[in-house]
């Protein structure tokens, strides 16, 4: 064992030293050239951070468009989704209990208009995004409310709509905060 | 075509065309012969000369395992340290308290042996430094460790009788600075433009549109994660792994991890063929993996696309599919997509809660980790495989009536003992593991550790047992992924998957070293009429069939009190 045990001691010892010290100080620095620094992209209303580019925020009032429900309420200093299983009773009830709550603050939504990422909990508990549909099937909520109309609401949702990668690969979607200071702009 | 259908083909196509001169690169690089990282000789030779290495010395396959395991074991020692001192060790912005020593057991095996379970969140359970310098570490030394056991392997296959099978800190140190470190560092510059945070600042706060107060945690995430894919570790740098959105921002990112997890894996499959240079018979093997993944990838997506017929029956749209536990940036298709590989793979990184998948891609995902084999993980994908082609060999031999023999030797009594003793161990640790939590579920709920066995579940019925057995399976392959709804932050799953972890890793280097090396020892003996083609695709549906035995006749009971049941009871 003596003859394996010193080279093993100094060959974790300089190992440590370039995978752990050297290789993230130098993606640290590369970071730096990047347009969040490295520190992660904020986004700005009025001259204040209101938020992280990439992580969904709460959303719950009518004004503004909602995004996913969240297992962690959108606790940016946790992150989890609700681990229901698909024939959970309980959970089943959770996403009934959700509809009906969507329906209620969304007169006119029949339940085959709800995609189903706005009554499912997402992975992280802080999806950012919802789908194109999912932000349509708002606009005369909030229409109503901010006393737009919804023609300048669905052409706003569209703006923000991101394409698939390259037009080609994945989903499409739509990032509610984003969205919700474009709205909160176009008021003025 | 759909785009989440193509994004999925596009992503698995991209693999292929990278993993294969990757493969030949591989190959170069232990053979020896020149490559394009030769730029990395100086540093290797000054590991080596500060380490007093000396890389002529060839080792025999019991000095391989020998080194092997002797830096193991100071890897253990030095992150179990770390991990219970972490609370007074710098680098901890956000004052995160030290690990339990039953967590810190647990967590410092799991990293260890490239499994990457984690019983505590990133965000609160771990700080930069145990970040960067245990689990990074870890991720990098422990996918090298997988390589160069299989290169020992690979070594031994050739034709040649012999006793020295190369030098293993040479075959370690190579595979990182060769291939993971380069390769690493590509990765983590593409995430570090795609917005994943790169420096080591502590937690932000802000107060959000609605007026709310937010704190965000962050750190130097990206240098993380591409070691965490490349080298199929999987363990995540916040709670929710690759489904957090600074973890996988966007579907780039996640194209870019999913084909870091697969590449070294489908890589070093090319790089048998080309290092022995037998490629007839990578092939055969690459397509027997290949036949095993789509098997479990069809169904997966197809039953993540249509989505839960229990909320269909609330009349709500499922258009994009089943959504819970999944991220809208990446769709259900390319979640089913992730939820396979990561589990034939070994990566064990998630981009959805499995937790909350369909039963039938519940199902999948277990035969995956099950099995082990199809790719598998880094270096030790192909180890297990290397099991179950010594069983095909053996029974084919028994059915043709002569003695069974691999590469030109004899597989005989003590070849075969070793084999069927590795194929058995899986099944056995898992079934028992999960036999025992039942038990204790039942007869003592009432138990006082930091989660009380009543409690474990986090759904009833069916679904519960599934969660079980998953955390069983998932620490035996050495994958790492949860149906997360388990609470398995107190000792009993601590210690009970912590044993299962060291037994699932070790044993399986140990036993096909221990068979190659013994083979290479043997007499050659020359190919003639007789002998069995090991490159045709009738060896190859023969290890299929010994797979599907081994994993679907041990495994099927279980499979079918848990997700299989539940499938037909969700209407």
């Amino acid at each position: 064992m003596k003859t394996y045990l010193l080279p093993s001691l100094k060959l974790t010892l300089i190992l440590i030293v370039i995978t752990a010290g050297i290789y993230p100080l130098a993606i640290a620095g590369v970071g730096k050239l990047t347009p969040g620094h490295g520190d992660g992209e904020t986004l700005t209303y009025k001259g204040r951070v209101v938020g992280y580019a990439l992580e969904g925020q709460k959303f719950t009032k009518d004004e503004y468009f909602w995004g996913r429900p969240s297992a962690v309420d959108y606790n940016a200093a946790g992150s989890g989704g609700s681990n229901k299983g698909p024939s959970n009773p309980d959970y089943l009830k959770d996403v009934e209990k959700r509809i009906e709550d969507f329906l209620k603050h969304n007169p006119g939504v029949t339940r085959a208009q709800i995609p189903a990422e706005m009554v499912t909990a997402s992975g992280s508990g802080l999806d950012p995004d919802i789908s194109p549909a999912g932000a349509q099937v708002q606009v005369a909520r909030i229409a109503k409310v901010r006393g737009l109309s919804a023609d300048q609401l669905t052409k706003l949702v569209d703006e923000h709509t991101e394409k698939p990668l390259f037009g080609l690969f994945g989903p499409s979607k739509v990032n509610v905060l984003k969205l919700n200071i474009a709205l909160e702009e176009l008021k003025k | 075509m759909n785009t989440e259908i193509s994004g999925v083909i596009f992503t698995y196509l991209l693999t292929l065309a990278l993993a294969i001169p990757l493969g030949r690169h591989i190959a170069r690089v232990f053979k020896g012969e020149k490559n394009w990282l030769d730029f990395m000789a100086p540093l290797e030779r000054f590991i080596f000369r500060f380490s007093g290495i000396d890389t002529k010395k060839e080792m025999s396959w019991k000095q391989h395992l020998f080194a092997l395991l002797t830096i193991n074991s100071v890897w253990l020692i030095y992150a179990f340290v770390c991990l219970m001192a972490q609370g007074h060790l710098p680098l901890n912005p956000d004052a995160n308290p030290g690990q339990s020593p039953d967590t810190a057991f647990n967590t410092a095996i799991s990293f260890l042996v490239n499994c990457n379970l984690q019983h505590y969140s990133g965000e609160s359970g771990a700080t930069y430094f145990t970040q960067h310098f245990v689990f990074m570490f870890l991720h990098f030394v422990s996918a090298a460790t997988g390589i160069a056991a299989l290169i020992v392997v690979f070594r031994a296959m050739k034709d040649k009788i012999t006793d020295k099978l190369g030098n293993f800190w040479d075959y370690f140190v190579k595979s990182i600075t060769r291939i993971l470190l380069p390769i690493s560092f590509v990765i983590a510059v593409i995430f570090a433009f795609n917005g994943m945070t790169t420096s080591y600042a502590g937690k932000d706060t802000f107060i959000s549109m609605q007026g709310d107060t937010v704190h965000v945690s962050r750190g130097p995430v990206a240098a993380l994660v591409a070691i965490k894919h490349l080298g199929t570790n999987g363990g995540g740098w916040f709670g929710a792994n690759s489904a957090h959105p600074i973890e996988n921002p966007n579907y780039l990112t996640n194209t870019t991890e999913l084909v870091a997890q697969c590449l070294i894996p489908i890589a070093l499959v090319f790089a048998l063929g080309f290092y022995l240079n037998k490629k007839k018979f990578s092939y055969v093997i690459f397509g027997v993996m290949t036949i095993g993944m789509l098997l479990f990838m069809i169904p997966t997506i197809n039953a993540e696309l249509n989505g839960n017929p229990a909320i269909a029956h609330m009349g709500v749209s499922q258009t994009t599919g089943a959504m819970e536990g999944k991220e809208v940036r990446f769709g259900p298709a390319n979640s089913a997509y992730w939820s396979v590989m990561t589990t034939i793979i070994s990566t064990g990184s998630v981009n959805s809660m499995h937790d909350s998948a369909m039963p039938m891609s519940g199902t999948m995902m277990l035969m995956g980790m099950m099995v082990n084999c199809f790719y598998g993980g880094c270096g030790v994908g192909i180890l297990n495989f290397y099991i179950f082609i010594i069983i095909a060999v053996f029974i084919s031999g028994l059915m043709v009536g002569r003695t069974p023999e691999f590469f030109g030797r004899k597989i005989e009594a003590r070849e075969m003992k070793i084999a069927s003793i590795i194929a058995l161990l899986h099944p056995f640790i898992i079934l028992v593991g999960a036999a025992i939590s039942s038990y204790v579920i039942v007869h003592m709920p009432g138990a006082d550790w930091a989660v009380k066995p009543s409690a474990w579940l986090n759904n009833p019925g069916n679904h519960g047992f599934a969660e079980m057995l998953y955390e069983y399976t998932s620490s035996a392959a050495n994958n790492g992924s949860g149906f997360e709804g388990l609470g398995d932050g107190n000792i009993f799953w601590n210690v009970t998957t912590g044993i299962v972890m060291v037994l699932g890793r070790f044993l399986p280097i140990i036993g096909p070293l221990a068979i190659a090396g013994l083979l290479a020892n043997k007499k050659f003996i020359p190919a003639s009429a007789g002998t069995l083609k090991s490159d045709t695709s009738t060896f190859g549906i023969m290890i299929f069939a010994v797979i599907m035995i081994i994993a679907a006749l041990s495994f099927f009971p279980a499979l079918a009190l848990g997700p299989i049941a539940e499938h037909f009871s969700l209407k």
